[in-house]
């Protein structure tokens, strides 16, 4: 019950701010009847009205995760956010082993399983798409090789 | 006679060396992915469409490569279904209702070796409906104008809403959600940016694929973490595997009409391929009557979802190639794969490219008699492959989607909105938000609003221009009870619960 109200009072205020922000949308000397905010304006307001129908008739509550694992979700959310930032200037092998081996450990926690899992998917992967599909990769940054 | 030297310039295109070459690798590839479980055919084909991109592959080998994936995908999903009672994606659920009871019965073997028949019997038909009915739609699509596009996109989303999911408000608001990120970028007809907010990596529209693999792959990692990969036990064990021939030859009507079932809602723009094995398993059901005992681990009960979704994949095929309008998240992967190819579906595709459509037809034909040889004797392979432990394979997911996203543009930003949908996907699903309306958003927001726009420009402004021709009324009409008939039928379209232990 909560749930869905919370969330559908949330899509209801971002697709207002949705459709205020699409009143601000520039037009230029070629107009066409339409014109460019017609149909994001129309998009939000259904939206909108969805989100108050959810708000007055909810669903029942999924079950949610306990607050510890609400706690690795974000923190997995967070390893992806560092590893998107890294990978271009670290390279391939060191940021993916890391990352790899941090998801191996939250989904089963063992240590020595997590990180061969890491260094195994980081090498294994490299050589998959280097050699054999020939894709573009660094292996290490730039500044090691010289 | 047309259809035969249309068949014939495909299988010019499908039956040489490499091609061939691929569409087996394809199979393989497809076979192991369906089987895998968290991965499916929507979020299998996903992540590989990135990486098929960059290595340059031309048009038609890419399109042999990837429809052989998502067949081998279709088959290898039933592996799961049946030994771990895990659904690689929604349609194959209904493979679970009798064939995880009889795998546990100790019919493992003949259950895997009937569902893969069944399959083939499924896909063989369609591709053959396929063959007669896409060129004669194409025909009659010639006639469809903006007003009658803008009709048919909104019947694809009401469709879809109200047939495919339990809440036809979330299912609304799954579309909208779609459609408004597909208008942020800049506008086709005035040139000026749209809802960037500044940002310049946004001046050029959001890529659908990063949004595919983000709500498909990257959200399942999530579910696993919360899960801690318990949704992996170790299920029945496979004995050694005979060809029950007896049982084939008794569920051959069941088959047939599965197949025609499936077919006939597949060709249904918007909902589908989803409800394909659902109506074929509850027309045998209420054909076999108390009797048949479906539910427990019989026959019929596993042949006919089978037989029904893969006809209904490929009878979604059917508006896919012709109208650009996919049925279900597959076709809409499908649907993203040919986008990216550069190939636009629709009528001209049948007139203009027929050597892209003809060699697709054909390679399907040739993906499924390569699959049945490859399913029936090599299944003790493929179900090793469900072994692999999640936390190997689930990090192993995520790095292969990263590596494909980030080689399309070799930008970070990217990768952040992939995990941002990502997120998006995980909080969608948990509340029960279908997540395909907002794929096919994406795919079709900026179609859906241009023909909105030519439509107005030819009618300079006047709305009633929308409603005029009696296909549009047509489809208006179907869109509003699509949307609105689930909600009284509730009760007799409700989905069999799940098997439980």
């Amino acid at each position: 019950m909560l749930s869905d109200r919370i969330f559908g009072l949330v899509v209801t205020l971002i697709a207002l701010a949705y459709v205020a922000s699409a009143t601000q949308i520039q037009t230029s000397f070629l107009e066409d009847p339409v014109g460019p905010k017609t149909f994001p304006i129309l998009i939000g307001s259904i939206a909108a009205l969805c989100g108050v129908i959810v708000v007055l008739r909810p669903d029942p509550n999924p079950d949610w995760p306990t607050l510890k694992t609400f706690g690795s979700l974000i923190a997995a959310v967070f390893v992806l956010i560092c590893y998107a930032y890294a990978l271009k200037p670290m390279g391939f092998v060191i940021p993916t082993a890391i990352t790899a081996a941090i998801l191996s450990y939250q989904i089963e926690p063992r240590a020595t399983r997590a990180i061969l899992a890491g260094v195994g998917l980081s090498v294994g992967l490299f050589v998959l798409f280097k050699f054999a599909l020939g894709l573009g990769l660094v292996a290490f940054p730039k500044g090691w090789i010289g | 006679m047309d259809l035969i030297s249309n068949l014939a310039l495909g299988f010019s295109i499908a039956l040489s060396p490499y091609t061939l070459l691929l569409a087996i690798c394809g199979c393989f590839i497809g076979t192991i992915i369906g089987a895998l479980p968290g991965l499916g055919p929507s979020n299998g084909v996903a992540i590989l469409i990135p990486i098929t991109f960059t290595m340059g592959l031309d048009a038609t080998s890419a399109l042999v490569l990837m429809t052989s994936v998502y067949y081998g995908a279709m088959y290898g999903g039933r592996i799961s279904s049946i030994l771990l009672n895990i659904p690689g994606d929604e349609p194959a659920l209904m493979t679970t209702l009798d064939g995880y009871p009889m795998a546990k019965n100790g019919r493992a073997g003949d259950a895997l070796v009937i569902s893969g028949v069944a399959s083939f019997t499924g896909a063989f038909l369609a591709t053959v409906g396929l063959m007669i009915l896409a060129p004669l739609l194409a025909r009659v699509a010639f006639l469809f104008g903006p007003a009658e596009y803008f009709a048919l996109y909104l019947l694809a989303f009401a469709t879809l809403g109200g047939l495919a999911s339990n809440n036809q408000a979330k299912a609304a608001i799954a579309s909208c959600i779609g459609l408004a990120i597909a208008m942020i970028g800049v506008d086709n007809n005035s040139g000026l940016p749209r809802l960037t907010g500044g940002n310049m990596h946004l001046f050029d529209g959001i890529d659908f694929l990063v949004a595919i693999v983000g709500l498909f792959a990257i959200s399942e990692i999530f579910f696993f973490i919360e899960s801690h990969g318990k949704n992996t036990s170790i299920g029945v064990v496979l004995g050694r595997v005979t060809i029950p021939w007896k049982d084939i030859w008794n569920t051959r009507w069941t088959q047939l009409r599965s197949s025609l079932v499936g077919f006939v809602a597949g060709i249904l723009p918007g909902a589908g391929a989803s409800l394909g094995s659902f109506l074929a398993y509850m027309t045998e059901k209420s054909i076999a009557g108390k009797d048949g005992k479906f539910g427990t681990g019989v026959v019929k009960g596993v042949a006919a979802p089978e037989a029904g979704n893969n006809a209904a994949a490929g009878g979604a095929l059917v508006p896919m190639l012709t109208l650009g309008v996919p049925g279900s998240g597959t076709t809409a992967v499908l649907l993203a794969l040919l986008m990216t190819l550069n190939i636009t579906p629709g009528p001209t595709l049948f007139t203009d490219q027929p050597e892209v459509v003809w060699g697709l037809i054909a390679s399907l034909l040739i993906a499924n008699v390569v699959l049945l040889l490859m399913n029936v004797p090599m299944v003790k392979i493929f179900v090793h492959i469900l072994s692999v432990p999640a936390w190997i394979l689930l990090p192993g997911v995520t790095m292969v989607s990263f590596v494909g996203i980030y080689s399309l543009s070799g930008s970070y930003f990217d990768l952040l909105l992939m995990v941002g949908f990502g997120v998006l996907g995980y909080v969608l699903r948990k509340l029960d938000v279908p997540t395909v309306p907002v794929i096919l958003g994406i795919l079709l927001g900026g179609h859906m609003e241009d023909a909105l726009r030519r439509a107005m420009v030819l009618s300079d402004g006047d709305w009633t221009y929308l409603f005029r021709s009696n296909i549009s009324i047509g489809f208006w009409i179907v869109a509003v009870l699509g949307f609105v008939l689930p909600l009284l039928l509730r009760n007799v379209l409700k989905k069999p619960d799940a098997v439980q232990d």
